[in-house]
């Protein structure tokens, strides 16, 4: 069997939705795109005021819900699919967007570089439990303007995998398709094979943003699937009870799904949550608390409730290195989120209230995401019964090291995280130079940097990206693209 | 030598009844036993104990070949002698009187066997006298003493002892091992050789023999 976490019961789940609905038709959300507002009255919302706030009746929720799409799949650069985003499956992808990253040469959280963008794109390539890349952090060498359509292009140069990524701006969304459209070569084969995610954050309490809620609606009728990804904060900015702030994050979520699917009905779409206590001593979102993990799974389970694949940032950790702190906020949130069964958990990677990232961290988090992927799998049986001969047979070699039964299921039914985490004796690790985790993890970065090979993507497509990112960042007043060649 | 070549790769992979065939047909071929065992056998050997070093491979897979390169001697060995190829040298194994484990000293012998070593098992349960009238009879430059439990380790003291005592300190080396059993203990009693794991006992007993 399938193992899964289960916080909340059907009555409880069914009365936060239908407390969300009311919120959302006498409530409602403020939403600062006219066209998205317009929409959205045209279809019957009610407009209220001139502040942008519009009440969502309740049918207009339900009609969005039977066209949402229950599943939908990504496909790498190359157009292979990587992932089922349906029912149960998991995939794990870097967490996105941080603005710093970690210097390990002196343990400080510094302004990143194209240069470091290209190491991590050819880094992700190279950790097979990550199934997608997101565009980490930001650049800081380019200009804002470009700085998240940038992300994108050194991500589809540089690894194959598909990209979980979001447009700063309405303005960038357009340079962001084009570079999909570079790699796939047209609008039908885009959407027929989508090949990155954009994420769209609600504003909370209850408003979408101009610029957000303009991607939700550029997207959809571009066929690029989206996250809407509530960010409620328990106690601040939404209500202290998680289940309280879970009505919030899905009214908020739910707008995003009505507007969505009015756009385009059927546009594929993830129900996300980066849903957080707030913790009055930092004054911040505690995204690797204990209660931040359960809104996250019990977000998912109201995704699932109402039938759509769902996503959530998790795995995260507030430390501010790679520390034993880091290590358990990350692999307990994403252990909880893998048993939870979002189809997609974002979120290795980052540090520091989500602000910080670190390459040595994604590498020790990506092992913790194989024992998370493990755990999914649970307890199954193999050619385990009758366990009579293997046992006879253990008795009379006395180990079962190179059993034929072992040689058969060692490798699926143990894995073997590594190099981060070390199993060997104090005296085998004292030989090997008794290396810290971080640096365990930092020569893995370096191993798997050098190692990386070119993404296969055709010299037509590279061609193209470079052309559209050319113009783009003339524009924006840069006459050169820096990380572009590989070193 | 392409015959050898596929040998040495056929170890490598731990494929027992290939090496055993294809030990046979090198023979038939005319190759000399000393060749097989060289550029076949023990070049494959090589192979793997270079990953298993690099932990590229681990313990089965070494386990593995181990016991394809023992199929692979059991043809080889008759020839061997009248061929008077070298053995990599001797090794008098087992484990200490009052304990009766014997799974890690097994693997040891598994190990030195696969790097060429003959090895002289005596099973478990062996008092001290006897380690030492098998290394004397045989004329092995090693004893290996395996112990698991805490109140057992002291036995292999007396192993180092009787050693000393008959003068034979010069000749065999005395090495010990097993989960209890730490570097510190090993100085103490006076052992010339300690290993952490199969693979390190190995290593031990080698830099030790060419030492000898």
């Amino acid at each position: 069997m399938r193992p899964r976490l289960r916080l909340l019961d059907d009555a409880l789940a069914g009365r936060i939705l239908d407390e969300a609905r009311s919120v959302l038709s006498t409530l409602g959300v403020e939403l600062h795109d006219p066209e998205g507002l317009e929409l959205l009255v045209s279809h019957g919302a009610v407009a209220d005021g001139g502040g942008g706030r519009v009440r969502i009746p309740a049918r207009l929720v339900d009609r969005a819900l039977a066209t949402a799409p229950r599943a939908f799949a990504l496909y790498d650069v190359l157009g292979d699919r990587t992932h089922d985003l349906s029912g149960e499956n998991v995939h794990f992808t870097p967490g996105s967007a941080a603005i710093r990253i970690l210097d390990p040469a002196t343990g400080v959280l510094r302004a990143p570089s194209t240069p470091d963008y290209v190491r991590y794109a050819r880094l992700v390539a190279g950790l097979p439990n990550l199934a997608a890349q997101s565009t980490a952090f930001v650049p800081s060498d380019v200009p804002a303007e470009v700085s998240d359509s940038y992300r994108l292009f050194l991500s589809l140069l540089f690894c194959e995998k598909p990209v979980v990524t979001g447009a700063f701006s309405a303005a960038a969304f357009q340079v962001m398709r084009d570079l999909q459209l570079a790699v796939r070569g047209s609008d039908a084969a885009l959407r027929e094979k989508p090949l990155a995610v954009f994420t769209c954050c609600p504003t909370s309490p209850l408003a979408w943003s101009e610029a957000t809620g303009r991607n939700l609606l550029d997207c959809a009728r571009a066929g690029i699937p989206v996250e809407i990804v509530a960010v409620p904060l328990s106690g601040f900015l939404s209500p202290v009870t998680l289940t309280g702030t879970l009505v919030q994050g899905a009214a908020e979520n739910l707008s995003g799904v009505v507007l969505h699917q009015l756009a385009a009905p059927g546009a594929p779409l993830l129900w996300g949550t980066s849903a957080a206590v707030f913790d009055i001593r930092s004054e911040g979102a505690a995204t690797g608390a204990i209660e931040t993990a359960m809104l996250t799974a019990a977000m998912g389970e109201l995704g699932k409730r109402l039938g759509l694949p769902t996503q959530a940032y998790a795995g995260v950790s507030d430390s501010k290195e790679l520390d034993a702190q880091a290590g358990l906020e990350t692999s307990s949130g994403a252990l909880l989120a893998a048993l939870s069964g979002i189809n997609s958990i974002s979120g290795p990677g980052l540090l520091d209230l989500d602000n910080g990232f670190s390459l040595e961290k994604l590498v020790v988090d990506h092992e913790i995401c194989g024992m998370a992927l493990r755990l999914t799998r649970g307890v199954e049986p193999r050619d385990d019964f009758p366990a009579l001969p293997l046992l006879a047979e253990l008795l009379s070699e006395k180990h079962l090291l190179i059993a034929r039964h072992t040689r058969r299921h060692l490798r699926t039914e143990i894995t073997f995280p590594g190099p981060a985490i070390d199993r060997s004796s104090e005296a085998r690790w004292r030989e090997d130079g008794a290396e810290t985790l971080g640096a365990r993890a930092g020569r893995e970065v370096e191993r798997l940097v050098s190692a990386s090979v070119p993404s296969r993507l055709p010299a037509s497509a590279r061609r193209d990206l470079v052309t559209v990112m050319e113009s783009a960042a003339r524009n924006a007043g840069l006459d050169r693209l820096p990380g572009r060649d590989p070193e | 030598m392409d015959l050898l070549k596929e040998l040495a790769e056929n170890l490598r992979l731990g494929e027992d009844e290939a090496v055993r065939a294809g030990t046979r047909a090198a023979l038939d071929a005319g190759l000399a036993p000393g060749e097989i065992l060289r550029t076949g056998l023990l070049a494959g050997m090589a192979v793997v104990g270079g990953e298993f070093g690099r932990r590229e491979i681990f313990l089965p897979d070494v386990l593995l070949a181990a016991r394809a390169m023992q199929a692979g001697m059991e043809v080889l060995r008759p020839h061997l002698a009248r061929d008077g190829a070298p053995e990599a040298g001797r090794v008098v194994l087992g484990t200490v009187q009052g304990d009766l484990h014997d799974i890690g000293k097994n693997l040891v012998g598994i190990l030195l066997r696969g790097a060429g070593y003959e090895v002289i098992d005596l099973g478990t349960d062996v008092p001290a006298a006897r380690f030492l009238e098998a290394a004397e009879t045989s004329g092995a430059g090693v004893i290996g003493l395996s112990a698991l439990l805490t109140t057992t380790m002291p036995r292999m003291a007396e192993v180092v002892s009787l050693v000393r005592e008959r003068g034979l300190g010069g000749r065999v080396k005395v090495v010990v091992g097993g989960a209890p059993v730490t570097q510190a203990f090993a100085d103490g009693i006076g052992a010339d050789g300690w290993g952490f794991d199969a693979e390190s006992a190995v290593r031990r007993v080698k830099a030790l023999m060419e030492s000898v």
